[in-house]
């Protein structure tokens, strides 16, 4: 238990009531004002993707996918390669506030509100694998957001990835982001074969990072690539 | 990032060209400064970068190398963003010392573990491997001669207070100004500026809202056409911008170390300084070894007030308007228990009448109230009265659009959380305090909130009414504080008599 809110700095009051004795064993890390904004992803998903069924208007829903989803895996180029991906919470202003002082600002304890529920989510057998910054940002930021990730929840991240050059993502159309030529390459002397993998990530915005990834890791032999992402 | 220390000289990591101990700048027992080559050309945009700052590697847009042969030259200084004592950690930026602002990760710069400082990173993270950039010389770059380019005249009150000013620029002393509100207490601060340039010095205005340096900055650069101010606050562009004249945010001080000659340090009231450690060590950090510190406020801490009656503080006082009118005296009105009142979705009968006559004369009025929750009990009550009726508090994303309808009189009556307590003004109006007996409603919040009556030379009259449920020290401290300085004021023959 910390006694200040991550966040917001505000003295974590520990109340006594019944639902708090059967869980403060776990750590807290957010006051309850902060935590009550963390929305998690429930109910009816893509059943690739995870993206909130509910909020779609009918016509972008196909059997419990979501459309973005339908075209990827119409794509010859792209279907097939990321099982799934799973994501946490809703990627609304407070998740976007958070991510952006743990991210850009470097504040790495963040990572700590994220890591039991991540802990939660791990299926047993897999590879936990970060998705890589390229050098210059690693030095920048002095560490590798979606490792640390791994790391607070106590497991060891598997370095399969390299970047084989930086991009700047955001700034290019949904079609560059496509066919851009490959961003990853695996790491040498690596083995992946069947192995089922998990990649991890803090943001799954268009799911091209990943697929990309999966791409990649599934060509050199992987059995199964999914991903956890912290917000969609 | 780590340093090999090599021939008396630090040598950062990626610029080693054969294989050497490295440490991290915080585990140096201490850091050699090379001698200054007097001949060396060093880079003149560097120089106005780094002149009194302390700054991180990733705020100074150069190589690595050529910082390396600026220090390598005597130029740049490093100091330790983090150091220990004792294991205890302090931020040498921000002072932090409070070890729940402090984490540690590990860190791919020095591949260590890292301590940083949580307190401060918004402005860029300073941890253990974090060395503080700044300039040898101390001495400031010299500026044209700015003559003040100012019509306007002082009055006696005034003129009083800028001759106070100038002398403690003139010796590096610290004062405080206590002006009322309506004084006009920047005019005091211009022939001080005027003398501090003259006389080659980095003058600092420090004041803790963005709104207030996006106020002043023209204002100063009018009267000062000849030299370039910089303005300074979050995602302001004068960041690397080198200037006599600096009016900065107190956030952004934390950029600055030994940097000003004077500061003028507004709005002390505005954050209970006494308390604040963070701005006072910034403050410190930021002004040289000799110089002036200048306070100024409308309503001193109670701390502050003591050491004055005391002696214990150098302070002059303002207590007249600029339009020689007194102030507006508050008025204390009992409305009983309005909290049940409201529940029953009424407002007590006195402050009813207080509203309706304002709208049947058409005077505008501010009603402060304690708490935003009280918005959505109030309003529609109001709205029922007249339909010009508005409501605004800090997270309002509409804010500025009501202070501007406000300001044209589209709304009528405005009603208002504490942050409409200073900055603003609007001629001709009331104010009513509802709840004035909340704990938000402090004596100098009080003044303030008074202050906002009868700033207009036009109508230097109106009613400040505090509508209570029950009568509270801070209420009565204001208000004899507000007759104190009338008194003041007549004594010294700066307040006409009707
Ligand atoms: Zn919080
Ligand atoms: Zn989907
Ligand atoms: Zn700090
Ligand atoms: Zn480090």
């Amino acid at each position: 238990m910390s006694e200040y809110c991550l966040f917001c700095h505000e003295q974590i009051t520990s109340n006594t009531n019944w639902s708090s004795f059967f869980t403060s064993h776990k750590e807290t890390y957010l006051c309850q004002v902060c935590e009550s904004q963390l929305i998690k992803i429930e109910g009816e998903t893509c059943d690739i993707c995870s993206r909130p069924l509910e909020k779609l208007e009918k016509q972008y829903v196909i059997n419990n996918r979501c459309l973005d989803c339908v075209r990827w895996e119409e794509d010859d180029e792209w279907k097939g390669y990321l099982l799934k991906n799973e994501s946490l919470y809703e990627y609304n202003d407070f998740l976007k506030g958070i991510i952006s002082q743990y991210k850009f600002r470097g504040d790495y304890i963040l990572a700590k509100i994220f890591s039991l529920r991540i802990q939660q989510k791990l299926p047993p057998n897999v590879l936990l694998v970060p998705i890589p910054l390229s050098t210059e940002r690693q030095f920048e930021r002095g560490f590798n957001q979606t490792e640390a990730l791994i790391n607070e929840t106590g497991q060891s991240p598997i370095h399969l990835l390299e970047r084989t050059h930086s991009e700047k993502q955001s700034k290019k159309s949904r079609h560059d982001r496509i066919h851009i030529p490959q961003v990853f390459q695996i790491e040498e002397g690596r083995g992946v074969a069947d192995k089922d993998i998990l990649l991890i990530d803090d943001i799954y915005t268009t799911g091209s990072t990943l697929r990309h990834a999966a791409k990649i890791l599934i060509h050199a032999g992987a059995k199964s690539v999914s991903s956890l992402t912290l917000a969609r | 990032m780590k340093f090999a220390v090599l021939h008396e000289k630090l040598v950062p990591e990626p610029l080693l060209t054969t294989p050497s101990a490295t440490q991290t700048i915080t585990s140096l027992a201490e850091i050699p400064q090379p001698p200054t080559i007097p001949n060396f050309s060093f880079n003149p945009e560097l120089q106005k970068l780094l002149l009194g700052k302390q700054l991180l590697l990733d705020e100074i847009p150069l190589s690595l190398e050529e910082i390396q042969s600026h220090y390598e030259n005597g130029y740049i200084t490093l100091r330790k963003g983090i150091t220990f004592n004792k294991n205890i950690p302090k931020c040498e930026r921000c002072g932090n010392q409070d070890q729940s602002w402090f984490a540690s990760f590990p860190c791919s710069r020095c591949g260590e573990t890292c301590t940083y400082c949580r307190k401060c990173i918004m402005m860029g993270r300073v941890s253990t491997c974090t060395p503080l950039y700044g300039w040898i010389d101390v001495s400031d770059i010299s500026h044209v001669h700015a003559t003040l380019d100012w019509k306007g005249t002082l009055s006696p009150g005034q003129q009083h207070v800028s001759n106070k000013v100038m002398e403690s620029i003139n010796v590096n002393k610290e004062l405080l100004v206590w002006a009322v509100c309506g004084a006009g207490k920047t005019e005091v601060l211009f022939e001080g500026i005027n003398r501090a340039l003259a006389m080659q010095k980095r003058v600092c205005i420090a004041t803790p809202r963005t709104d207030v340096v996006l106020e002043l900055s023209p204002r100063l650069q009018a009267i000062f056409p000849i030299i370039e101010v910089a303005s300074l606050y979050g995602g302001s562009e004068d960041r690397q911008k080198y200037s006599p004249l600096t009016i900065t945010t107190t956030h952004q001080l934390l950029r600055f170390y030994k940097a000003f000659d004077t500061i003028i340090l507004d709005e002390v009231d505005a954050f209970p300084y006494s308390v604040d450690k963070a701005l006072q060590y910034a403050v410190n950090q930021a002004r040289k070894d000799m110089s002036s510190l200048i306070y100024l406020t409308a309503t001193p801490n109670e701390q502050w007030q003591k050491e004055c009656r005391q002696g214990k503080r150098d302070f002059v006082t303002i207590p007249a308007r600029y339009h020689r009118h007194p102030l507006p005296v508050p008025e204390f009105v009992w409305c009983g228990n309005w909290n049940k009142a409201l529940t029953k979705g009424t407002l007590p009968a006195n402050v009813m009448k207080w509203l309706k006559h304002r709208i049947e004369t058409g005077k505008q009025a501010l009603i402060f109230i304690p708490k935003i929750e009280l918005i959505p009990k109030i309003l529609p009550l109001l709205q029922k009265l007249h339909p010009a009726i508005e409501a605004v508090h800090a997270e309002d994303p509409n804010r500025k659009e009501k202070v501007k309808a406000m300001r044209s009189k589209e709304i009528s009556l405005l009603i208002t959380t504490t942050i409409l307590e200073r900055g603003v003004t609007f001629p001709n109006l009331d104010v009513a305090v509802f709840g004035a007996e909340d704990r938000i409603f402090t004596e100098s919040a009080l003044v303030q909130i008074s202050g906002r009556v009868g700033r207009s030379a036009q109508y230097p009259g109106g009613w400040i009414t505090f509508f209570h449920y029950g009568l509270t020290e801070s209420m009565l401290k204001a208000r004899k504080q507000i007759q104190g300085m009338n008194k003041e004021g007549l004594k010294k023959g700066w307040i006409d008599v009707e």
